[in-house]
């Protein structure tokens, strides 16, 4: 099975027409459209219905999209549900999870939208975690609901949280990025790092990129599209990965022709796991734009 | 001895009223500064400037021009009438112009260029006689074959000598190289220089020289040294330009042209800019350097010339103050006319030996022709420059434009003008995907194995029709207000009177 | 209808977005104003995108003033049901009508 890319979520504030209108240009592998931090008050409604609108129109229909809501608790949450099911969304991200009964409660909700409405597709779920409560439950958050994609750190609000401040070398975040790694990856979800905000600062950007790659995060939340990018080619596999993938599936495509019921490369034995990942690896150096679509 | 003097008649020849003794004397008594005017308005005297002549000037200053306004409004003054104003192109700095054409002094206009509130007033119906648009290259041949006559040219720069030896890399309003300004020098019957700093005899070497230049006068300011310069110069930021850049790096990185010793002209513009940047990157790390660059000379050009990636420039115009000086100080950048660049009647055009260019589009159609010069609302707004001449000759034509601006449409299905013909392009390049002319099969192939996005032309178009809708047809009337003059003189299309 | 219609505003002036005000008015119907930055190649279209949107939420004696700064129509369309609903004071929205 085909495993969805997700290397680079860019964020989008639903109250910026020009970026809302723009942003699929970019081709990150999520957009998400927010309605909580980046929308003012007095605008909660006008970016509802301008990602309402965004959602169903055909620029993103190609695109996987999510939407940020607003917390259940406040006026406007449940609408912002509401809203964002109706047009299609594929993810819901819930503002600052802390415990298992934040992911429950927002999946009650969305189910009993998606049955009023009718809706046969079930919205998938993202859970940001920004606070130490959260860090520390992050196994249990990682398994509670089968609609969860992903768990992804949000860092300025964990390090407020911890009373520090960020640095450049990032020693302050190390338990809670472990942490969310090791909860995804036992619950077999994915794994998403915070935003880098000095868009001017690539040096500092692709640090951090190498940084949560060497860790095994699958990607990360981006705020501006030049990042994106720059992101990708980190996350390109290597030269050598490439060929190496390309031998494993001529050796698997080879034995197929032959009627052969076990693969071998260079003496060793080429099983499920080892295709699924040379694919994954041609997959990437695709999307990539490493190897062209033909190869 | 006796037979010459027989056959020439020597004793006339020896006597004192002889044209000999003549020279003489005047060799003794000649005045040095006999070119020097006192004011522009003694220069147009001297020059014999009549009703229904053709008077020139150079767009070198860019929308930092100082000098046309100036001029014309001294000869308004003078009370001439019908005249032809044939200056290279035209900026919206000179929308006065109009008033020269409301009161009867221009009647007839040859440019590259229209723009701002003049470019408005002509779509408008203010001209009875259409303008003549040409391109750099076109402009040369016109004046080759004799349609365009420049009786009188006036020709702004910052430094010249009493003698009528002129340069624009050096003083204070430097515009760098002045290419198209010696073409006029060459074929005025008449050459003004108007000159911010008059300089020690010789002011050389010149780019404007003695022997061609009649009169000089001595002006306040022909130029202001902050708007000269075209717009952005420093790497933009705006990711759209930069997703264009990246793609069309990387189509020239995989265009089979991206080898030692190429050759590459890029616009101005965020988009032109960033391509060259990323290109260079791509110079470094492949090693790969360039023999010529052409143009339209931008400081990240000059920047490349000075890090060994770019062997040799050649400017016609410089966009910057950078390139400006460096025209003055490197030897390597080469300061070109007109003619040397782009004249297809030229017998050594530097076109012609252009590998890549990098151009920009107001719009481009399903036949791959380009319109630069009028807008989404059918109003004149641009400049034929040397788009066509480039487009025509270099090996590899690209042309990059995002596939909407706002809510206008950049590809259509038939462009409002048609100044470069769909044959002479190669590749569009838009953020939304890439196309490539049916006539490159082996391109298209390369390029496609090369990772690019390469989609149909007409798949464009519905794409941007899809975001925008249908546009409404602009409503013309039948009256034409500038005829599109193609390189080699043909008429390619006309504009008309908007209704 | 007899709805209570307050004046109210959505959107913005920037670049690839709409203004759009709300003002109730005595006759019946809905007059639009457009001043559109695309006005000779979109206007037409843009007046039709409005009054249709309009008529769908079944609002009635209202005057909608757009400044559009070459807008998509989407954002046209969620700048005017957004401003009809404050001018309605923000009811519950009737979503199957809204695309």
């Amino acid at each position: 099975m085909k495993q969805k890319l997700r290397r680079s979520m860019l964020f989008v504030p639903g109250s910026n027409t020009g970026m809302v209108c723009n942003a699929f240009i970019y081709k990150p592998d999520t957009v998400m459209f927010d309605l909580e931090d980046s929308v003012a008050l007095s605008e909660k409604d006008s970016a509802r219905m301008m990602v309402f609108h965004a959602l169903q129109h055909f620029t993103y229909k190609d695109i996987e999209t999510a939407v940020r809501v607003n917390p259940l608790n406040s006026p406007f949450g449940l609408l912002d549900l509401e809203a964002a099911i109706r047009a299609g969304v594929d993810i819901i991200r819930l503002p600052k999870t802390d415990t298992v009964d934040d992911v429950l409660e927002m999946e009650q909700e969305i189910s009993a939208i998606e049955n009023r409405i009718g809706k046969g597709k079930k919205t998938m779920l993202l859970a940001a975690i920004e606070s130490a409560l959260g860090v520390v439950n992050a196994v249990d958050i990682a398994r509670c609901s089968k609609r969860l994609m992903g768990i992804a750190l949000g860092a300025e609000d964990f390090v407020r949280d911890l009373r520090t401040q960020r640095t450049k070398e990032g020693h302050e975040l190390m338990a809670a990025r472990n942490q969310i790694l090791l909860a995804a990856r036992a619950a077999k979800i994915g794994a998403f790092d915070s935003v880098f905000s000095d868009v001017k600062d690539k040096e500092g950007f692709m640090h951090e990129v190498d940084l949560i790659k060497g860790l095994g995060f699958d990607g990360k939340s981006l705020i501006n599209p030049n990042q994106i990018p720059w992101l990708h080619s980190a996350f390109a596999p290597s030269q050598k990965n490439i060929n190496w993938a390309i031998e494993v599936i001529e050796a698997a495509k080879d034995a197929k022709a032959r009627g052969l019921g076990v693969i071998s490369l260079d003496g060793k034995m080429v099983d499920a796991p080892v295709i699924l990942r040379a694919e994954w690896i041609i997959d990437l150096a695709k999307a990539s734009g490493v190897l062209g679509e033909d190869q | 001895m006796k037979d010459l003097e027989k056959k020439f008649n020597t004793k006339e020849l020896t006597s004192v009223n002889a044209p000999f003794f003549a020279c003489k004397e005047k060799i003794k008594g000649e005045d040095r500064r006999a070119k020097l005017c006192e004011s522009i308005e003694e220069a147009i005297k001297r020059s014999g400037l009549k009703d229904g002549m053709t008077i020139s000037f150079h767009h070198s200053f860019r929308g930092g021009d100082l000098l046309i306004n100036n001029v014309m409004n001294i000869i308004a003054k003078m009370g001439f009438k019908n005249l032809t104003l044939a200056s290279s192109s035209l900026a919206s700095v000179h929308d006065p112009i109009i008033d020269h054409i409301k009161s009867g002094v221009v009647t007839e206009i040859y440019t590259s260029g229209l723009r701002s509130k003049l470019g408005e007033a002509i779509s408008k119906g203010l001209m009875e006689k259409p303008v003549q648009i040409h391109s750099h290259g076109g402009r040369v041949h016109l004046l080759q074959t004799g349609e365009l006559k420049i009786d009188v040219a006036f020709l702004g720069v910052p430094v010249c000598d009493a003698f009528g030896n002129a340069n624009g890399y050096s003083g204070r309003s430097k515009c760098g190289s002045l290419g198209y300004a010696m073409i006029d020098a060459q074929y005025a019957d008449y050459v003004v220089v108007l000159t911010e700093s008059l300089e020690e005899y010789p002011n050389v070497p010149a780019s404007l020289h003695q022997d061609q230049v009649d009169a000089v006068v001595l002006v306040d300011e022909v130029g202001d040294p902050s708007k000269i310069g075209a717009g952005e110069t420093r790497m933009t930021t705006n990711p759209k330009e930069l997703l264009l850049a990246s793609h069309t790096a990387k189509l020239i990185e995989h265009s089979g042209f991206f080898k030692e010793g190429f050759s590459i002209q890029t616009g101005t513009g965020g988009a032109s800019l960033a391509t060259t940047v990323f290109l260079s990157e791509k110079m470094e790390e492949k090693g790969i350097h360039a023999s010529f660059g052409l143009g339209g000379i931008t400081g990240t050009m000059v920047y490349m010339l000075k890090r060994g990636l770019i062997k040799t420039l050649l400017d016609v115009q410089s966009f910057d103050e950078f390139a400006a000086k460096s025209l003055g100080e490197n030897k390597n950048h080469i300061e070109i006319s007109a003619n040397e660049y782009a004249n297809p009647s030229s017998k050594g055009a530097a076109t012609r030996q252009l590998d890549i260019v990098v151009l920009s589009a107001l719009e481009v159609d399903v036949d791959f022709n380009v319109n630069v010069i009028t807008g989404s609302k059918g109003l004149l707004r641009g400049a034929s420059g040397g788009h066509s001449d480039t487009a025509a000759d270099a090996k590899l034509s690209i042309i990059v434009a995002p596939l909407t601006r706002g809510r206008i449409p950049t590809i259509t299905k038939r462009v409002n003008t048609i100044v470069t013909p769909g044959s002479s392009v190669d590749v569009v390049v838009t953020d939304q995907g890439i196309a490539v002319n049916p006539k490159n099969v082996e391109l298209k192939e390369r390029l496609k194995k090369a990772g690019l996005q390469i989609v149909e032309m007409q798949e464009l178009y519905d794409r941007a029709i899809a975001l925008c809708g249908v546009p409404a047809e602009i409503k013309y009337k039948d009256k034409v207000v500038a005829v599109i003059r193609y390189r080699d003189g043909s008429v390619i299309d006309v504009v008309r009177q908007l209704a | 209808m007899s709805q209570k219609l307050e004046t109210a505003h959505a959107g913005t002036l920037e670049s690839s977005d709409a203004f759009v005000r709300v003002i109730p008015i005595d006759e019946k119907g809905i007059v639009i104003e457009l001043e559109s930055s695309v006005e000779e190649i979109y206007g037409d279209a843009i007046r039709s995108l409005i009054l249709e949107a309009a008529t769908a939420m079944k609002v009635d004696g209202v005057k909608l003033i757009v400044q559009d700064k070459g807008a998509l129509d989407y954002v046209i369309k969620a700048r005017v049901q957004t401003a009809i609903l404050r001018a309605l004071g923000e009811p519950e929205p009737d979503w199957s009508v809204l695309l």
